[in-house]
């Protein structure tokens, strides 16, 4: 039991993850959808007929990456909700208010209260300091090549690690829900996925995004209201059905001890927070505003979508317990969901609207991970174009014609790693990896990047030590605990106790970054501390930096 | 102007370090309130769990835990909004005194 408790709760911890009973083990091929395929398809030729659009718009390296600065702070709030509105998060946090009510809660709101942070203390330096990638902003008045090598490191490995996940997660649920055979759901996203980027850069990458988005939210508006409309609008009333119904009683209106040591509680806690600060193609989105300001409207219309959404899901999960785990429709022989409790939501798709809804809901899902895959792939091709090619090999002096090719040939190759590596692990069990992509993300990324805006005394050698410290750390806990080193190596015992690293490989990151930066007594050291100053100014003005007048 | 003289110059401005001290006080303050706000939740959970099972009220079903929870999400929200508010009123407004007075 521990072990499964384990699981989730892992699989919950990041956003990105589809969770257990999906991507563990065979999915039975159900029949063909055909209503979910034909809305799939009016999905698909809309958002290939934006990347038409988009890609008579995106000539100069700005276009590509930053859609040339113009997406208002609306339309990238939406875009970042869209990122951040994963698949699992809509099926997995419903599925955990399905299975344990309460807890799906604490979840939601660990994912939310890092954005509030990110608004106070990141998006308008960030957005002010930087270009194209957080790796800008890093190495702003650092040495350009560890600190960009050591950004790009972490950032592709964050890329890599979650479309893994994304690629594995989106070929099972397709399986599922439209009927499809797994390796050609698995490339269908991969070159689906290619196309968006490649050809129309970060203006399609956002704009199916923003499509995303609406329809996801909508869908869960829907489905949200149409739960509550048959209590009356009555929460109490629906928790009254609910724990009528639900095997564990009373006990789902509380928290049923996923958490119970008050050191993994705060790990997690930092994990959700830090490590949402420290994505890359999260950080990328605010490169594609004009200035500070819609960097600021951007969060702010973010949470509140993200906010809502984690709402709905919330009411989504009860209205399940309700209305789908008393339906045998939706139940197979032993009473158990059919599909696993993640289709518990898409199940209830069915039970409030019917057939054509379960077919928009299920096109929905479809969509939502080809708009994060897309995000993930155009930071990926970033890291490498932006940060390894035009700074560590040309200099910082690109031909920008050639850098954008660059770009788009690291697209299509990690496309195709991605389709090699979803088809490669669709029987492995990926559930570690979304923890590890967190875990990289809050212990290389945000102390580099955290450090380098709010500490004047960060050196290069405290930075890239600092960095690589953080990302070896999270990688040797995450090997060395639970879930790889028990569940996957089979071992009895792990090593490191728990599934919860960040608390230490972000702690050991800080203090490395720190020692290693007061004991630096070179000359550059000196110099790079000097230029903190006008770093500063231009964070907080952003004077120097570059607006749409620019472009 | 160079644009690193005009940075020295902004730094040594008065309305800049009056501009830093508000919006940093503001930032930090606000960011304490989630974190104390978010761990208190999460320490509460790891601690005292019954105390979030605790009914609304007598013969109720909805616990306290539930209106805690959707309270830190909408909370959370409207401190974004406050912050962002402030940020693009008073805040901008001083910047751009900041930056004209650097470019006289």
């Amino acid at each position: 039991m521990k072990k499964v408790f384990y699981t989730m709760i892992f699989l919950l911890w990041s956003e990105y993850s589809i969770a257990a009973d999906v991507i563990s083990g065979e999915v039975k091929k159900p029949p063909v959808n055909l209503t979910a395929i034909s809305m799939f398809i009016l999905f698909v030729v809309g958002t290939l007929f934006i990347t038409y659009w988009a890609a008579k718009r995106t000539k100069s390296a700005k276009d590509f990456y930053a859609a040339g600065g113009k997406i208002t702070g609306f339309q990238n709030g939406l875009a970042i909700a869209g990122d951040y509105m994963s698949a699992a998060s809509f099926l997995g946090i419903s599925a955990l208010v399905f299975a344990s009510g309460f807890d799906g809660l604490i979840y939601s709101i660990g994912f939310l209260v890092g954005w509030p942070i990110i608004l106070f203390l990141i998006a308008e330096r960030l957005r002010n300091l930087g270009k194209y990638t957080f790796a800008d902003v890093a190495s702003y008045r650092l040495k350009q090549k560890p600190i960009r090598s050591l950004s790009a490191i972490g950032s592709l490995m964050v890329v890599l690690i979650y479309l893994i996940a994304q690629m594995v997660g989106a070929g099972k649920l397709i399986q599922l829900l439209f009927g499809l055979d797994y390796n050609i759901a698995v490339m269908g996203v991969g070159v689906l996925m290619i196309l968006y980027v490649t050809f129309g850069g970060m203006l399609a990458t956002t704009w199916v995004q923003i499509i995303k988005a609406v329809l996801l939210l909508s869908g869960a508006t829907f489905m949200a209201f149409m739960v509550l409309k048959m209590f009356n609008f009555s929460f109490e009333a629906l928790f009254v059905k609910a724990v009528e119904v639900h095997d564990n009683g009373i006990s789902i209106m509380a928290p049923g001890g996923f958490i119970s040591n008050p050191v993994d509680a705060i790990s997690l806690g930092l994990a959700l927070m830090l490590g949402t600060a420290g994505l890359p193609h999260i950080l990328m989105r605010f490169f594609t505003v004009s200035d500070a300001k819609e960097a600021r409207k951007s969060v702010f219309y973010a949470t509140g979508f993200i906010g809502y959404f984690y709402i709905l899901t919330f009411v989504i999960g009860f209205g399940s317990i309700v209305l789908v785990s008393t339906n045998p429709e939706f139940l197979n022989l032993n009473g158990d969901v059919i599909g696993g409790n993640n289709m518990s939501a898409i199940h209830l798709a069915k039970a409030v609207g019917g057939d054509v809804f379960l077919g928009f809901i299920s096109a929905v899902a479809f969509a939502t991970i080809l708009a994060v895959v897309s995000g993930l792939t155009l930071a990926g091709a970033s890291a490498v174009s932006h940060d390894l090619y035009a700074n560590v090999f040309k200099n910082g002096k690109p031909d920008e014609i050639k850098e954008i090719r660059v770009s788009k040939i690291t697209t299509i190759i990690l496309g195709l790693i991605a389709i090699g590596l979803g088809i490669l692990f669709e029987k492995q069990n990926i559930a570690y990896m979304v923890g590890l992509a967190f875990a990289i993300a809050a212990s290389t990324n945000f102390p580099v990047l955290f450090l380098s805006m709010y500490w004047r005394g960060l050196t290069t050698r405290g930075a890239f030590i600092g960095g690589a410290i953080g990302l070896f750390t999270s990688v040797i806990l995450v090997v060395l605990g639970p879930i790889v080193w028990v569940d996957i190596i089979g071992n009895s015992d792990p090593i490191f106790p728990s599934i919860y690293p960040a608390i230490y490989s972000i702690s050991i990151a800080f203090i490395a970054s720190w020692f290693f930066s007061i004991t630096d007594r070179s000359s550059s050291a000196v110099i790079e501390k000097s230029n903190f100053g006008p770093q500063f100014v231009r964070s907080m003005t952003g004077v120097g930096s570059e607006g749409p007048s620019s472009h | 102007m160079k644009i690193n003289d005009r940075y020295i110059s902004i730094e040594n401005s008065s309305k800049f370090q009056k501009l830093v001290k508000r919006r940093n006080t503001f930032s930090w303050f606000l960011s304490s309130i989630i974190l104390i706000i978010y761990f208190a939740f999460i320490l509460t959970i790891a601690f005292y769990p019954k105390l979030l099972g605790i009914p609304v009220a007598q013969g109720m079903v909805t616990t306290i835990g539930i209106p805690i929870g959707l309270f830190i999400i909408v909370f959370s929200i409207i401190l974004t909004g406050f912050y962002v508010n402030r940020a693009n009123g008073e805040f901008d407004r001083l910047t751009k005194e900041v930056i004209e007075e650097s470019l006289k």
